[in-house]
């Protein structure tokens, strides 16, 4: 039933953004699909942000419309291509599950481009890119193995997916390098955005002992219930979520998609557009570590800004062996680096992790 | 796996907590279908009264005025389908799911401005006596207020329904309002009346998940909560204590698989996210649903 319900939302929004992209001649018009509300204080708010800052920097030159709320799968098809049919010159699909509807809308508008979120399939008027956001969760998890108390530490995970699980095991090997006793225990929630379930989730991680919380999830609701808590540490998930800090929120990995955005829309108004891969990270900034607060001691704020400036600088790669597989067979050599191939793919815990990922 | 880290007394108080936003609402749908109407637009109702509940809240700075500023916003939006269907005799079903597009539109309207706001405290409350009981007192009466104020308003329908004669009058305008109607009684008044109850108790529901549950304002935070109230009231045959075991069994089996996955029991999480619905579809089937209000949905117009 929620589907049905956002799917007429998604129809509905579609058909008002229909006024504002109707006649031909005129501004680029970029769109953007988006999987939760703007306002969700997280992932779509970071993306709309970005949408903002098109419209701040390109003036009257680009006309930006956005759909939200559109729930992966087939509808979202429905979505894509009624914007392609507005008139959008270029459309900024915002979520994994929008890949495929993606590349099926691609085919068919051919001079329309699109740029697709953290997928793998490209085309001739398909890009993709994402950001590396095992970066910031390397930070994490090297904070989080040094302030936990109970050696619990909770991950509200959202989907089995690549990004996920690179996520996890990134979180997991730098808290182990610094607390050899960590446990993580891992809720997977099946949502992205469900505050009154992400709620639930870190709830239930805290009476079981967990007392840092990391997220994969959207919504600002795990951190109230960590607040609530009391003595528990949470990070800012896609967005700072600095209205908890500097407790329970002690630092937080925030997307800034605004660089990119500006770019591929000049690109488009340019002519210069081509199809494109792009994977960054704390390097350019599309990931940021917001502010480490002193609610942490200053050595492990300290250790944790140098580990963050060493993986910015190029310096280190947070998948550097040697790392073996939960099942114990060797992944990376002694001094070895993952290659992207093995990290866009990853479907397998470290050594380590307990439980094993839903199929 | 490690099933020792499952706190059980923990589980059933969280359990308690989890079902009642559901439960609100559940209830004052129960009534309004007793009297013969089927309003679709719960999940609306109750996120109008999550952000009317929230707005009031932070405002005012109290969690009561917020409750009930909630009940007053549920009430406000549930009798623009009292009028449409009563009094306009428009589709109840139709009517019922625009009203739940309205009031997410409405709400998102409303909230934008209060995103990232907390809200004001609202907290548990420790029941003199009871609350010391050991392995009861902090599984029934260690929680905030709302979840007793939730439990006496079933009470309360229940009572209501069985022993009034109001009660028997709302009954017999649900199961044929021509009878009812051919006996001097105000079916469209009895109708109104109950769809304003229904409406408050889902914005009371709203209101309990963004000012006690999560607590803080999201646009679409009740993510499907109205629609699970809806089947809860046909899984409960329409019947009050019935009800409160099918709130409390999604609550907990919603609560128990969150604990699983968390202790890392070899189950498939597919299957334990599944597992809230799967068990209320089962017991649906197994108890056989009771008979529906004879005049359920159905329109009602006086000449006819």
């Amino acid at each position: 039933m929620i589907f049905t319900r956002r799917a007429v939302a998604a129809i509905l929004a579609s058909t008002l953004a229909t006024g504002a992209a109707a006649q031909d001649d005129g501004p680029t018009r970029v769109g953007f699909i988006y999987v939760g509300p703007v306002g969700d204080g997280g992932w779509t708010y970071e993306h709309d942000q970005g949408r903002l800052a098109v419209e701040e920097e390109f003036g009257d030159a680009v006309e930006t419309v956005y759909v939200e709320s559109v729930p992966e799968g087939a509808d979202a098809q429905r979505a894509i291509e009624q914007m392609a049919l507005q008139g959008a010159d270029l459309i900024f699909t915002t979520s994994f599950g929008f890949m495929d509807p993606t590349v099926a809308a691609a085919e068919k508008f051919p001079d329309v481009k699109f740029e697709h979120a953290t997928g793998y399939k490209t085309a001739d008027n398909l890009s993709i890119y994402s950001a590396r956001f095992y970066e910031g969760r390397a930070v994490q998890g090297h904070i989080a193995g040094q302030i936990t108390e109970s050696n619990i530490v909770g991950y509200i995970a959202s989907f089995p997916i690549p990004e996920v699980i690179r996520g996890i095991n990134a979180a997991y090997l730098h808290a182990q390098e610094v607390n050899p006793d960590v446990e993580f225990k891992i809720i997977w929630a099946y949502t992205w955005f469900d505050p009154a379930k992400e709620a639930d989730a870190a709830t239930t991680l805290i009476e079981q002992g967990a007392d840092v919380i990391l997220q994969h999830t959207d919504s600002t609701a795990p951190q109230a219930a960590a607040e609530a808590a009391g003595n528990v540490y949470t990070f800012g998930q896609a967005s700072d979520m600095s209205e908890y800090a500097p407790m329970p929120r002690v630092s937080s990995i925030i997307d800034n998609w605004a660089p990119y955005y500006i770019e591929r829309t000049q690109a488009v108004i340019d002519g210069t557009w081509e199809t494109s891969d792009r994977w960054d990270g704390i390097d350019t900034g599309m990931v940021g570590i917001g502010e480490i607060t002193d609610a942490i001691p200053a050595e492990v704020k300290a250790s944790a800004e140098d580990l963050r400036d060493r993986i910015g600088a190029g310096e280190y790669h947070p998948f550097t062996g040697p790392i073996n597989r939960q099942d114990g067979s060797v992944w990376l050599e002694e001094g070895e680096t993952a290659d992207d191939e093995t990290l866009l793919s990853m479907d397998f815990y470290v050594e380590g992790l307990t439980g094993t990922i839903p199929e | 796996m490690n099933l020792s880290a499952i706190d059980p007394i923990l589980l059933l108080a969280s359990l308690m907590v989890a079902a009642t936003p559901i439960m609100l609402a559940a209830i004052g749908e129960l009534v309004v279908e007793r009297a013969g109407v089927l309003n679709l637009g719960v999940e609306g109702m109750m996120i109008t009264g999550a952000v009317t509940g929230f707005v009031a809240a932070t405002t005012t700075g109290s969690p009561w005025l917020g409750f009930v500023s909630a009940a007053c916003g549920g009430a406000l939006l549930s009798l623009v389908f009292g009028v449409l269907t009563q009094f306009l005799l428009s589709n109840q079903v139709a009517t019922g799911l625009a009203l739940t597009l309205f009031g997410l539109g409405l709400s998102a309207l409303m909230g934008q401005g209060y995103i990232g706001i907390k809200a004001p405290a609202f907290p548990d409350w420790h029941v003199p006596l009871l609350g010391d009981i050991p392995v009861i007192g902090p599984i029934v009466f260690q929680h905030d207020p709302m979840v007793y104020v939730g439990l006496l308003i079933v009470l309360g329908v229940w009572a209501f329904l069985k022993f009034t004669q109001a009660g028997l009058v709302l009954r017999a305008v649900g199961e044929n309002h021509d009878a009812a109607h051919a006996l001097g009684y105000h079916v469209r008044r009895v109708r109104i009346l109950a769809i304003l109850f229904g409406g408050a108790c889902a914005g009371l529901g709203g209101a309990y998940l963004s000012l006690v549950r999560v607590p803080q304002w999201t646009e679409g935070m009740t993510a499907g909560a109205g629609w699970i109230a809806l089947a809860i009231v046909v899984f409960a045959s329409w019947k009050p204590e019935r009800l409160v075991l099918g709130a409390y069994l999604f609550g907990g089996v919603t609560v128990l698989q969150l604990n699983l996955q968390a202790a890392g029991v070899a189950v498939p999480v597919e299957i334990l996210s599944m597992s809230p619905y799967l068990a209320t579809i089962a017991v649906l089937v197994i108890m056989s649903a009771g008979r529906a209000p004879g005049s359920l949905g159905r329109i009602f117009h006086a000449a006819r």
